[in-house]
């Protein structure tokens, strides 16, 4: 079986992440980027399947600047064949960005495309979707179990307060949720053979956006809490602001 | 360690970082306030094969120079992790590859390398002679195929937690030895089956998390085929070893200074008191930028002994200068961090106190910074020994 694993370079949630001065996007110094949680859980899908059936090849595919070839070589390193970079700076939004993956994915032999179900920078967690509708593809998303038999796929879904399983056939295309596997660390063998795999880079040029970027803004620092009382006594005093200033109640 | 070399060691030192992130502080303070072994950390570190990186790729290790031992090493401390756990399989590893036949190459380290069995003990110090180790008093007596080994051995690091031990016994008494570092021999011991029976293992309660004990050896026979080269050679096998320990350590020790730096400014940073953050004070930046340079120069030579032991060169000298220098960087930065973090530094919860008290067994062990001194002033400068 082929699978496609797109993948993301997103900041780690552990960095501390600063906006510019002019809003314009953020401050990249001093951040650490790693591959984004949840593409992990598609990779690991991807590598074990292909373990298991001891055939077949995963290719990971990412959009990104240059540096994003650090991030395909962890993918490499933890098990998947072969990368392809699709150059191209600054931010895009979804649909330029799955315009462009379903174009690179198009004509490709391919059974399974996996995406983790949002990165967790910008948490649009559209472009899975997107990318199946241009390829005109199954979709499954936020799934947390995947069985293939032959050609039948039954994937179950996190949804509001359960489950829900939904069958579909490859090729198709299918978004990991937290609790799928648990990813495994690349091993020292892994990191070696990485260098020797095969990663192509290609510049790319995206669709215009269909969404205008204005900026971003750091969050507002919170307001000085207050103390209204002591003991018992307080208590009428903080439902009343409760109710009238905060208007939670 | 070994920024910029194009040989994999950035993304080596990537592949650590990410394994060490899933053992964050919490999970070290565990083991400490158990005295527990780290052993889903040394697992996950086996399984990733970072332990089998000096065996060769035919005996299913990766292969790779003491320079990526390095890395891997130092990256472990810097995270705030303990490699102290586990750094024994990769320099005892030295004297096997060396001196060790072809059979026993063959039938121990695709295991080793499998994770299947653990190579993580060192037998050579006894509690009678300290650092002089011609007078060992264990000894080994050779009958028919076996050899029966009697004696003690102390400060024996992870008995507990290793399926084999190399271990140094005298097979020749000092005294009819044609020079006292002669006549003794290095076996390698499969403790499986034996403790309990002619090996007792007693812990030893110490300051840090060490997992070190004492070995009682009553009668164990070791089959001569477990004999590492030729029987009377095993210190110069030995000694061999202890440059690939010393170049370890030291990128051990450069990983703890570069963590108690690294903690030391940010949070000097974060911290605000008097309305700014306490690293605007000279006082307190100062001593920060200080014990980086001691870092970054000890770095320098940790890095330039390891090189010349991957290029086959004679490093001995720089070996232990290596040690020093990185142990003494790594305690005045140990120190200046608990400064810099004032009382919270005692507190267990940031992991700067667990560090300092890691940190320190380096001014003592693998070998003391007297002898060290002494080994730079007889061997390189020529002066005349003191015993």
């Amino acid at each position: 079986m082929n699978t496609i694993v797109c993948m993301k370079r997103v900041p780690d949630s552990a960095t501390r992440v600063r906006v510019t001065p002019d809003g314009a996007g953020l401050d990249p110094a001093g951040v650490k980027y790693v591959v984004n949680p949840y593409d992990e859980f598609a990779l690991e899908d991807a590598i074990r399947r292909k373990e298991e059936a001891g055939e077949g090849k995963v290719t990971v595919v990412a959009l990104g600047p240059p540096e994003t070839a650090e991030s395909i070589r962890q993918a490499l390193a933890m098990g998947a064949d072969e990368g392809v970079l699709l150059v191209c700076a600054g931010s895009h939004d979804a649909l330029s960005v799955a315009g462009a993956l379903a174009d690179e994915i198009r004509g490709r032999d391919v059974d399974l495309v996996l995406f983790g179900k949002q990165a967790i920078d910008d948490d649009n967690m559209q472009v899975p979707q997107m990318v199946a509708e241009f390829l005109g593809l199954p979709c499954a998303t936020v799934v947390v179990g995947l069985e293939i038999a032959g050609r039948d796929a039954t994937a179950r879904r996190e949804v509001e307060g359960g489950h829900e399983v939904v069958e579909f056939s490859l090729p198709a295309v299918v978004s990991t949720q937290k609790g799928l596997n648990e990813p495994r660390y690349p091993s020292l063998k892994g990191i070696m053979a990485a260098k020797r795999k095969p990663l192509e880079e290609r510049e790319v040029i995206l669709e215009a956006p269909t969404i205008e970027f204005l900026r971003l803004d750091e969050p507002p620092a919170p307001a000085a809490g207050r103390i209204v009382g002591e003991g018992v006594d307080a208590v009428p005093e903080l439902v009343r602001a409760l109710r009238d200033e905060a208007g939670v109640l | 360690m070994f920024a910029g070399h194009d040989h994999g060691y950035d993304e080596i030192r990537d592949g650590v970082r990410g394994l060490c992130e899933r053992f964050p502080g919490e999970y070290w303070r565990d083991r400490d306030r158990e005295s527990a072994y780290p052993t889903a950390f040394i697992e996950a570190l086996t399984e990733a094969g970072y332990l089998a990186a000096l065996i060769p790729e035919e005996y299913g290790g990766a292969g790779l120079d003491l320079k990526a031992a390095c890395v891997i090493l130092e990256m472990i401390q810097r995270t705030g992790c303990n490699g102290a756990a586990c750094h024994a399989q990769m320099y005892i590893m030295g004297t096997l590859l060396r001196h060790g036949g072809e059979a026993q190459k063959r039938r121990y380290l695709p295991r080793v390398a499998a994770g299947e069995l653990r190579l993580q003990a060192f037998g050579v110090s006894e509690p009678t002679c300290g650092t002089d180790t011609t007078r060992i008093a264990t000894t080994a007596e050779r009958n028919g195929d076996e050899y029966v080994i009697h004696g003690q051995k102390t400060w024996i690091s992870r008995s507990e937690h290793s399926d084999l031990m190399l271990l140094l016994a005298r097979t020749t008494p000092r005294e009819e030895s044609a020079k006292p570092t002669a006549g003794m021999s290095v076996f390698l011991v499969d403790l499986r089956n034996e403790v309990g029976e002619s090996v007792t293992i007693r812990p030893i309660e110490t300051m840090i998390n060490h997992s070190t004990t004492e070995v009682f050896f009553d009668g164990l026979r070791v089959p001569a085929a477990n004999l590492v080269g030729d029987e009377g050679e095993g210190f110069r096998y030995i000694l061999d070893g202890l440059n690939a320990e010393r170049v370890l350590i030291a990128a051990e020790c450069v990983g703890d200074a570069r963590f108690f730096v690294e903690r030391a400014a940010e949070y000097a940073r974060g911290r605000e008191v008097f309305g700014r953050p306490i690293g605007q004070n000279q006082g307190i930046q100062f001593p920060i930028a200080e014990a980086h340079m001691k870092t970054e120069a000890a770095a320098l030579m940790v890095e330039r002994a390891a090189s010349l032991f991957d290029d086959g060169a004679p490093c001995g000298a720089e070996a232990n200068m290596a040690k020093y220098l990185a142990s003494d960087a790594s305690w005045a930065a140990a120190d200046m961090c608990m400064q810099t973090y004032g009382g919270f530094a005692f507190s267990t919860e940031y992991g700067i106190e667990r560090k300092f008290r890691e940190t320190r067994l380096y001014q003592i062990a693998p070998i003391s910074t007297n002898l060290i001194l002494s080994h730079v002033a007889t061997h390189v400068l020529g002066l005349p020994k003191s015993f």
